[in-house]
């Protein structure tokens, strides 16, 4: 039942599983976070409450999503915040490397964006001669490494102290050796400070956009956002279309259940709230506020009833951190964005169900990742469908690369399937055969032989259930 | 006499039929005639989970139709009963059988959840003392909703030692056709899985589903351990009756 782009998914996965200390770090710092969180919630009904809340809040922007972005544009243009809209990842790069390149700029520095990661934003700026430097600790540590995020909200959780010590010693000029912590800190915060200062722009993402208002909140832990975003002359922040929300008020809940499961904290230490550039008279703040909008496919996943739960995220990252499947092989296997549970839903939405068939298997449907969603996405749900939508071009679907994904083999395999299992006598005479030489197979037959990899095989009993209930007119134990 | 339907389960039929027949003595004991329809296969659970819902749909229309008189339907699993129960309904939203399958659906009850929640059994332990360990089906508790029935009647039992697993809830590795899909992946859960069940020091470990105890049965045979697999129908049965 393979098919050709199950591959992808499995060999990172089973490449990465060969690493000890990648999966010694994954397996700590998530039953880390995963304390963190549950002791933010000691009481489950409380939970509940917020859970049902913050859905009914996400769904609710969705359901208004069209209305919500224009009050967005017209009060964040009134608030002096210049709202540009781009359909796909090369449209939002143009627009910001023509408002860059228009200021002379040749410098940047990011505070965490994983729109800007959809983007390659800073593959394609370098492209174009403009250094984006990361600020964000997590993503200065791989970007000294060239490498991706790992988690969408601690992008480096796949190395642990001693790597970081070694790789900051070699990598970082004039720094000496210390696996102390805070002097990793300060060796990293000294180089990030003159770059604050000599910026000639900032990049941020949002973690909601409040259309009544006009206000763009960005919540971190570092102050390297409010940096970006307030130092340099020129702010340019990005979002995915789904971002926006209806009012302030809504924001609090949202606020409260983004933070404790992402991270386990009752409060992030920063929460900005940017509603304009500098204004007359005022001593600080960029002179210049952009937001960039951008769609890359969700307006596609928007227009389903049932896949638009998953626009409701608001990237905590505790699927992640509560999967079995991520937990063992960390976020770089999914060779995608967006790792983890969500990531299982959103890659092959954008990028086609077909071409990322392989994820969509990636996972056993244990549904841990849907018991702590803070917004109730039911994930498994959707890659049951997905998995649909792959192998299946439904007239009524919208979904992209629909029935890309499907194979002779595997339809041939469930049709097969399906006609001796709705049959009583033909799964009789299966079974019969089965219970008397079902141990006779070989462990190295095709299939069974990825179940005896790890484990022995699977030996029927000598008569089944049914052939007993049947001999026996009645139980007999 | 209250009667009552019994769905085994293709796992528990070809590979457990001895926690079937456990199962449906427990009913027994517990006062009730139990009918169990011929001709029964499968839920249609891999072919649903894998987006081949036709065929799904014709396998569940087959055993929905063994199950006509309004009868509570008792199955030794709780991802067979999350399928038929949670999934069901899903599966025939708009067809023409729909309010049919939805009435089934409203009967289906995982074995222990039967014995607890509407049966209210009360079990007397007539074993020797012995350390067992629980592993918690992942559909059993998210799918279907079990809150803790296996684990009361565990603990009504005086002379069982229920030793904690370590991260009891997260999953075995099983996922029907995630385990030759994924087999790496899967292997190393099946791997970690074994080892917590040994750390516990019980001399078995019981859950309420086939898949998972086939999975770990494997791993632990694998390591040639001590540590045995049985289903808690199968376990309940052993230690409360008079042989």
């Amino acid at each position: 039942m393979h098919a050709e782009t199950d591959i992808l998914f499995r060999d990172s996965a089973a490449q990465a599983l060969l690493d000890p200390q990648l999966r010694a770090n994954f397996r700590r710092a998530m039953d880390g976070l995963m304390a963190k969180r549950k002791a933010q919630f000691p009481d489950p009904q409380d939970l509940q409450e917020l859970r049902e809340l913050s859905t009914a809040i996400r769904s609710r922007s969705l359901l208004n999503l069209p209305t919500l972005l224009e009050q967005l544009e017209t009060n964040l243009t009134r608030n002096g915040i210049q709202v540009h809209w781009a359909e796909t990842c090369e449209e939002a790069n143009q627009l910001i490397l023509g408002l860059l390149q228009a200021r002379g700029a040749k410098t940047l520095v990011k505070g965490k964006s994983m729109v800007s990661e959809e983007m390659h934003l800073n593959a394609f700026l370098e492209a174009h001669g403009i250094e984006a430097l990361e600020s964000d600790l997590g993503e200065y540590i791989i970007q000294l490494d060239d490498e991706t995020p790992s988690h969408i909200i601690m992008p480096a959780i796949h190395k642990n102290k001693d790597q970081i010590a070694r790789q900051f010693s070699q990598k970082i000029k004039d720094a000496k050796y210390s696996e102390d912590v805070d002097e990793l800190t300060a060796m990293a915060r000294k180089v990030l400070r003159q770059k604050f200062l000599d910026a000639d722009a900032g990049i941020s993402g949002v973690n909601f956009a409040v259309a009544e208002t006009g206000t763009l909140c960005l919540v971190e832990n570092e102050g390297n956002g409010r940096m970006s975003t307030h130092v340099p002359p020129l702010h340019i922040a990005v979002m995915g279309l789904e971002k926006v929300v209806a009012n302030l008020e809504e924001v609090a809940p949202l606020y409260a259940i983004l933070t404790r499961s992402a991270t386990g904290q009752a409060v992030s230490t920063y929460f900005n709230l940017i509603t304009g550039p500098r204004g007359e008279g005022e001593l600080d703040g960029p002179q210049e506020v952009h937001l960039v909008i951008l769609d890359n496919g969700r307006s596609h996943i928007f227009a389903d009833p049932q896949l638009q739960a998953t626009l409701r995220c608001i990237r905590c990252g505790a699927c992640m951190n509560h999967c079995p499947v991520y937990t063992r092989v960390g976020g770089h296997a999914y060779e995608a964005v967006y790792p983890g549970p969500i990531g299982k839903i959103l890659t092959p939405q954008m990028e086609g169900v077909g071409v990322r068939h392989d994820l969509l298997h990636g996972s056993s449907l244990c549904g841990a990742c849907s018991e702590v969603c803070p917004v109730q996405i039911p994930i498994p749900d959707i890659i049951v469908r997905l998995r649909r939508e792959a192998t299946h071009t439904d007239a009524t679907s919208s979904v992209m690369g629909k029935g890309s994904g499907r194979t002779s083999t595997e339809d041939w395999a469930w049709r097969i399937w399906a006609g001796v299992l709705k049959r009583p006598a033909l799964y009789r005479l299966a079974t019969w055969f089965a219970t008397r030489f079902g141990r006779a197979l070989p462990g190295s037959a095709p299939l069974l032989k990825h179940w005896t990899a790890h484990r022995t095989k699977p030996v029927p009993a000598n008569r089944s259930l049914s052939e007993r209930m049947r001999a026996e007119g009645g139980p007999r134990v | 006499m209250k009667k009552v339907y019994f769905y085994g389960t293709c796992l528990v039929d070809l590979f457990f039929p001895d926690a079937g027949m456990a199962g449906i003595q427990l009913l027994r004991q517990a006062g009730l005639e139990v009918v169990f329809p011929e001709g029964q296969t499968c839920c249609g659970q891999p072919a649903y989970n894998c987006g081949y819902w036709e065929e799904a749909r014709a396998v569940a229309r087959a055993q929905v139709a063994l199950f006509p008189e309004d009868l509570p339907v008792i199955l030794p699993s709780g991802s067979c009963a999350g399928m038929m129960k949670v999934h069901y309904p899903e599966l025939f939203h708009g067809e023409p059988d729909e309010a049919q399958v939805r009435a089934f659906s409203g009967r289906v009850y995982e074995l222990t959840q039967f014995l607890v929640d509407v049966l209210h059994v009360q079990l007397k332990d007539l074993g020797a003392p012995v350390k067992v360990t629980w592993h918690s089906s992942c559909h059993a508790v998210r799918d279907l909703g079990l809150k803790g029935e296996p684990q009361s009647l565990l603990g009504q039992l005086a002379n069982v030692e229920v030793a904690p697993l370590a991260r009891e809830y997260e999953c075995c590795g099983f996922g029907g056709t995630f385990s030759v899909r994924q087999p790496e992946i899967s292997g190393a859960m099946v791997c970690d899985k074994s080892a917590d069940a040994e750390a516990t020091g019980a001399s078995v470990l019981l859950s309420t589903d086939g898949g998972c105890l086939l999975n770990v049965n494997g791993a632990l045979e694998t390591k040639q351990s001590q540590l045995r697999v049985q289903h808690i129908a199968e376990f309940l049965w052993e230690r409360t009756h008079a042989r």
